[in-house]
């Protein structure tokens, strides 16, 4: 990424579903190589976000820029294939196909390939020639990650990663995350019911509430201000 | 655009026994020509209905687009193959490019109206186009003969050697031969990324297209695809019945299809060719029984395939269970 400006950038957005209004006049900004976690409750909009920036909600107002480029009118697959790899809060594996046939379907060529992604997946590998509708929670998270990577994007978009895995999956899974961030510097937006589990690996962080930012700043700094993750966020977030 | 192709060794088990049944089913239909002689024409109405069939299952079964008016292409392609054989030359072989060029023309055309919209929009849409076509057919009678269909039409021997005899000899090895071409390109088709893709879009279109599928290029391009190979078989409908009438368009040949290949299942290409096998055997075998009833019997055994379940004809045609997984 050689452009000065910022990777992703939210201008005013407003946008929801039919006539409902989610997210109201949001902007945010995300530098090459950084990565911010997207909090709140349920119901504040941190999904409808991630569905604007995809391109699978009605949008009402706002813009949307990657890498310098305005990607606002674009169709979802134009977006996919101009930088974004998402991955969906249900995993959305495909099932009628393969382990591999979902990855193959869809790569693009780019540093991210089927071996490298078996490297960083070795369970995956192990999977391949099951269907897709086979695999336990935690494998179709791991899949979906893998499936996102193989896009080679610029922009990774997770929509609550951990959601219903057993501990140990999130951890190793929470392990992958931060070496992607930090090793291979890809850029993210996490969004997360569970605030501390994605802090140590973000640089930035926002609060929404009801569509808008009610807070933003540094991961470090939010994961130390237990005040403001109880104001927002609730008693749940405290660190275990 | 995608990157090299990766091998999958783990699925060579199951390929090698599906490769067995398919080498079976190709052995049995040319030892057929040998075993049956006296059924070459039901056997040819069985290859064009298979391959009719499998044109749809690429459509339905690979892409997930319901159709009510698939004879809309092998109309067109009966009669786009009569008339060259008609007015321009008698050679069979132009006569059934014709037919898939004019089939593919058709479909690429119309592949933009269902694009949009739900089944029953699609359901409707295509069923509109067939009646169409149908009823232009009808209304241009200098060009088509109206009700009375293309007459008079002749097919020069094929490769200017194998004559068309009335035993149904050459017209069932054209057929059988033009049904295991496409079979091979639809094999390669679906097996592909591209293939992988179109299944993708069947599971969910929207989320396909979020992680970077081109939805509407891949329909476009596999309603085209297999439009071309219903017009084929409408093609080679009229060039070995040497003749072409209105029931071309039927939508009771848009329905049979359908059931066609309902009764021996989607999305494995061979659903169609059992399919066809199944259904033309039961009307030859039921209608000699009870003429005028035979469609009752078709219906009631419809009924209960869908009832039952998966549980299909040809089921042991399907994948087979994968390495390590439940079947």
């Amino acid at each position: 990424m050689a452009e000065a400006g910022p990777l992703l950038a939210v201008d005013d957005l407003v946008s929801g579903y039919g006539e409902a209004v989610v997210v109201d006049g949001l902007s945010l900004a995300l530098a090459p190589g950084q990565s911010m976690a997207v909090l709140g409750r349920n119901g504040v909009g941190k999904t409808t976000l991630l569905n604007s920036i995809i391109g699978v909600t009605r949008r009402m107002r706002g813009r949307i820029h990657l890498g310098g480029v305005d990607i606002t009118a674009l169709a979802p697959e134009r977006r996919a294939h101009a930088g974004i790899g998402w991955v969906p809060q249900e995993r959305n594996i495909f099932r009628s196909l393969t382990v591999e046939e979902n990855l193959v379907a869809i790569a693009r060529p780019g540093p991210w390939t089927l071996e490298r992604a078996y490297t960083l997946f070795p369970r995956i590998r192990e999977r391949r020639a099951n269907l897709g509708g086979q695999l336990s929670g935690g494998e179709q998270q791991m899949l979906a990650i893998a499936r996102a990577l193989i896009l080679n994007p610029s922009l990774m978009l997770l929509d609550e990663p951990t959601e219903g895995l057993a501990p140990i999956i999130v951890e190793e899974l929470m392990a992958t995350l931060a070496r992607l961030v930090r090793d291979e510097g890809l850029s993210m937006l996490i969004v997360e019911q569970h605030a501390q589990r994605i802090l140590g690996l973000t640089h930035h962080a926002i609060i929404l509430e009801r569509g808008r930012i009610v807070w933003r700043g540094a991961s470090a700094a939010l994961a130390a201000d237990q005040a403001t993750l109880d104001t927002h966020l609730g008693v749940t977030q405290r660190a275990p | 655009m995608q990157t090299t192709p990766f091998a999958i060794p783990s699925k060579a088990a199951g390929a090698g026994r599906t490769f067995a049944l398919e080498a079976l089913f190709w052995a049995a239909a040319v030892a057929a020509i040998f075993l049956a002689p006296r059924r070459l024409l039901l056997l040819n109405e069985i290859a064009i209905l298979g391959l009719f069939a499998l044109s749809l299952d690429l459509v339905l079964g690979y892409a997930g687009i319901v159709s009510l008016g698939h004879a809309a292409f092998f109309g067109l392609g009966a009669y786009s193959a009569g008339l060259l054989l008609l007015h321009v030359t008698t050679n069979p072989l132009w006569a059934l490019f014709a037919a898939a060029l004019s089939g593919g023309v058709l479909g690429f055309a119309t592949s933009f109206l269902v694009l949009r919209g739900t089944d029953l929009t699609r359901l409707m849409v295509t069923l509109g186009v067939s009646l169409l076509l149908g009823e232009a057919a009808n209304k241009l009678h200098d060009l088509t003969g109206g009700a009375d269909g293309l007459q008079g039409i002749t097919a020069a021997p094929v490769f200017g050697l194998f004559r068309f005899d009335l035993a149904g000899h050459t017209a069932y090895v054209l057929s059988l031969a033009m049904l295991f071409a496409c079979v091979l390109v639809a094999r390669r088709i679906t097996a592909s990324p591209f293939g992988m893709t179109l299944r993708t879009i069947r599971d969910n279109p929207l989320r396909a297209a979020a992680i970077g599928v081109p939805v509407t290029r891949r329909l476009v391009a596999v309603y085209t695809i297999a439009a071309l190979f219903a017009g084929l078989a409408g093609g080679l409908l009229a060039v070995t019945t040497q003749f072409v009438s209105l029931d071309v368009f039927d939508f009771a040949r848009s329905a049979d299809v359908m059931l066609v290949l309902i009764l021996g299942g989607t999305g494995y290409l061979y659903g169609g060719l059992l399919g066809a096998v199944a259904f033309k055997v039961l009307q030859d075998v039921i209608s000699t029984l009870t003429p005028q009833y035979w469609r009752f019997w078709i219906g009631l055994l419809l009924v209960a395939l869908m009832i039952a379940g998966r549980d299909r004809l040809g089921a042991v045609f399907k994948r087979v269970p994968r390495a390590g997984g439940p079947s």
